[in-house]
């Protein structure tokens, strides 16, 4: 040890200084302006992923907000009750008094029934073959039933006191197609003319109303040959109650024989339909996971490209006072400032897919925000993971080995 | 009188590769303030492994480099990375320029780890270009120079953050000779204003034009002229 050196004096070591986040972010996005052709075709594998997932929750959440507005718009407390199979397999008429006797049903705020008329088929004029009936149900109808279900007449009036004891007619909406029919004109049934009054709108919850032409409970009794027992109750009754009804309906209908009876909530079946969208659209989900995946593999790819055609940035980087650390921040910086542009050019594309689509389909438009959340953030942690190893190898280059290379 | 410590030394330093490769043997070299030093050999003498060396950005095998006075040894890579950023300025051959950043960010590249605001960065920087005479080239992209004023804003990028000691690896190497000439020129004129150089060339006649010149082939130090040594 030479002691002139142990006596003279050193200055102390320069202080250490950290990156700042805004030269972190500078020198991620620098990276990707140098070479911004491979940045934009490697990032493009994650921005189709991200447009994947976002269109297809936000055509998703659209769809589902459509069929929320119209389950909404027609209430999911509509009971109807009809006759079932019994244990011995008959299909034993529900009581006459049956209407009333569901009335009796406290958080019952409506009931109100359709009667089958058997054997009577509507036709526009005598000269069709009465075995002609095109699916069309000829039914007496209580004059609440307009009301209880919520119906809306498309032209013309619906039954009242007087008109229900004349033969005259209301056409469900299919009906009315089918036969041609306007309010004014007149139909036949079973060798008389009935009048048309009036036409109804399409019924969501109720289909079977549109396919069926609608007479005054007296004239089906007294001119068609109506047995006046009600086929179909249709009740309303408080939102919170529905599921108590539902379970005494039965009961109360037909107290003999209560399995023999079918109750049911036609507003299920629109339920069922948004459960139905939720698998396709994990579905669709899985796919556009499966182009994230690929997309991560290709910026690890171009990244680890990138980390071997910088050795000398690197090695410069190093000797100008860079840590191994912040090579490798930088690199990772890099990544994922490489994923998340892609991930937001995928949120942009995807987002006018939804617009356009939802415009297209008459549909609300929803901004699926979760989607575009959960596709930033997948893509943040995408750039991460695929810029992990490639960052780790920067890191680790050796500052004379990168300045000899090339 | 006491003296400030070398800028560099070097004591008794050999540097083995992988395979047996010894670039340089038991050499002991250094380096004062206010020197202008020229390490001059022919390629594969071991001068390049003896400014990676001085430089801080690689270890010896065996001996002891020391920068200001402190064992490189005994420094971590963050100690040792505050060392290169603020004590030591480098200028290779081949410049290192960032094609697209103007002469002046490449020049702030320099200061970048020192954690100092953008701004401050760039006002350094063009100081700095100033001082290299191309105060008027500011704006200007590296492929928008001529070769002799790329290497100016590189001498410019080793000087911004006022080193101790400026590292020059071949300078000329990648000029024509007039280029070549003023680079010399320039580095003569930093030293006249009290800058510590040392450059590393295989150009005797570069050498030659400098106070010290230290002769080094096959990885060891053959002669070290120099009146302040001769005085020693």
């Amino acid at each position: 040890m030479n002691p002139s050196i142990a006596t003279t004096p050193s200055p102390p070591l320069p202080r250490t200084a950290r990156l700042r986040t805004s030269d972190l972010i500078g020198v991620g996005l620098l990276g990707l302006r140098g070479r911004p052709l491979r940045a934009i075709l490697s990032g493009l594998g994650i921005a189709i992923g991200i447009a994947a997932m976002v269109a297809v929750l936000g055509v998703g959440a659209a769809s589902q907000a459509q069929l929320l507005d119209k389950i909404a718009g027609l209430g999911t407390n509509l009971l109807t009750v009809e006759p079932g199979q019994n244990l011995v397999g008959q299909n034993p008429p529900l009581p006459d008094e049956v209407v009333d006797m569901i009335k009796r049903i406290g958080p019952i705020q409506s009931a109100t029934a359709t009667g089958t008329v058997k054997g009577a088929t509507v036709r526009r004029t005598d000269k069709i073959d009465p075995r002609e009936s095109q699916g069309i149900e000829v039914a007496a109808a209580r004059l609440d039933l307009l009301d209880t279900l919520g119906g809306k007449l498309a032209g013309g009036t619906w039954l009242n006191q007087a008109t229900a004891r004349y033969p005259a007619i209301v056409l469900g909406s299919t009906t009315a197609q089918l036969l041609g029919a306007e309010p004014g004109g007149q139909v036949f049934i079973s060798g008389q003319w009935f009048t048309v009054i009036g036409v109804l709108e399409p019924l969501d919850l109720a289909p079977e109303i549109n396919t069926s032409a609608l007479v005054g409970w007296d004239v089906a009794t007294g001119r068609l040959g109506f047995d006046g027992h009600p086929t179909r109750v249709y009740t309303r009754s408080v939102d919170e109650s529905v599921d108590a009804v539902r379970a005494v309906l039965a009961r109360t209908a037909n107290p003999q024989d209560p399995s023999a009876v079918k109750v049911s909530r036609p507003s299920d079946a629109l339920t069922a339909q948004l459960a139905a969208k939720n698998t396709f659209n994990s579905l669709l989900i899985g796919l556009g996971a499966v182009s994230l995946l690929v997309g991560g593999v290709g910026v690890a790819n171009t990244m680890i490209i990138s980390v071997l055609e910088r050795r000398q940035e690197i090695g410069l980087r190093r000797a100008l006072g860079a840590r191994r650390r912040q090579i490798l921040l930088q690199f990772l910086t890099e990544a994922v400032a490489l994923s998340v542009l892609g991930g937001l050019a995928g949120a942009a594309i995807g987002l006018a897919g939804v617009t356009v689509y939802a415009t297209f389909q008459g549909w609300p438009t929803v901004i699926p925000t979760t989607g575009i959340a959960g596709g930033v953030t997948a893509s943040i942690a995408i750039g991460a993971i695929a810029g992990l190893y490639p960052a780790m190898r920067a890191g680790r280059l050796p500052p004379t080995e990168a300045l000899t290379a090339g | 009188m006491t003296e400030a410590p070398p800028v560099i030394e070097l004591d008794r330093v050999t540097k083995s590769y992988p395979g047996g490769v010894r670039a340089l043997h038991d050499a002991s070299l250094r380096i004062w303030p206010d020197e202008l030093t020229a390490i001059v050999g022919p390629s594969g003498s071991g001068k390049s492994t003896m400014l990676q060396l001085m430089g801080t950005l690689d270890r010896p095998t065996s001996g002891t480099v020391r920068i200001l006075g402190h064992d490189v040894a005994e420094l971590d890579d963050v100690q040792l990375s505050a060392v290169r950023a603020n004590w030591i300025g480098f200028v290779f051959q081949q410049f290192y320029l960032t094609s697209h950043l103007t002469a002046v960010q490449n020049v702030a590249n320099g200061l970048f780890y020192h954690g100092i605001a953008r701004k401050k960065r760039l006002r350094e920087a063009a100081t700095a270009l100033e001082r290299v005479g191309l105060g008027h080239r500011l704006g200007h992209r590296p492929q928008e120079l001529s070769g002799g004023e790329r290497q100016r804003v590189a001498i410019a990028r080793a000087l911004v953050a006022r080193p101790a000691i400026v590292l020059a690896d071949e300078p000329t190497g990648a000029l024509d000779s007039r280029s070549g000439d003023t680079i010399i020129e320039l580095l003569h004129e930093l030293h006249s204003e009290g800058t510590t150089i040392t450059v590393i060339t295989h150009d005797n006649g570069i050498a030659a034009a400098f106070d010290r010149q230290v002769e080094i082939l096959d990885g060891e130090i053959r002669s070290d002229r120099s009146a302040r040594l001769g005085a020693a």
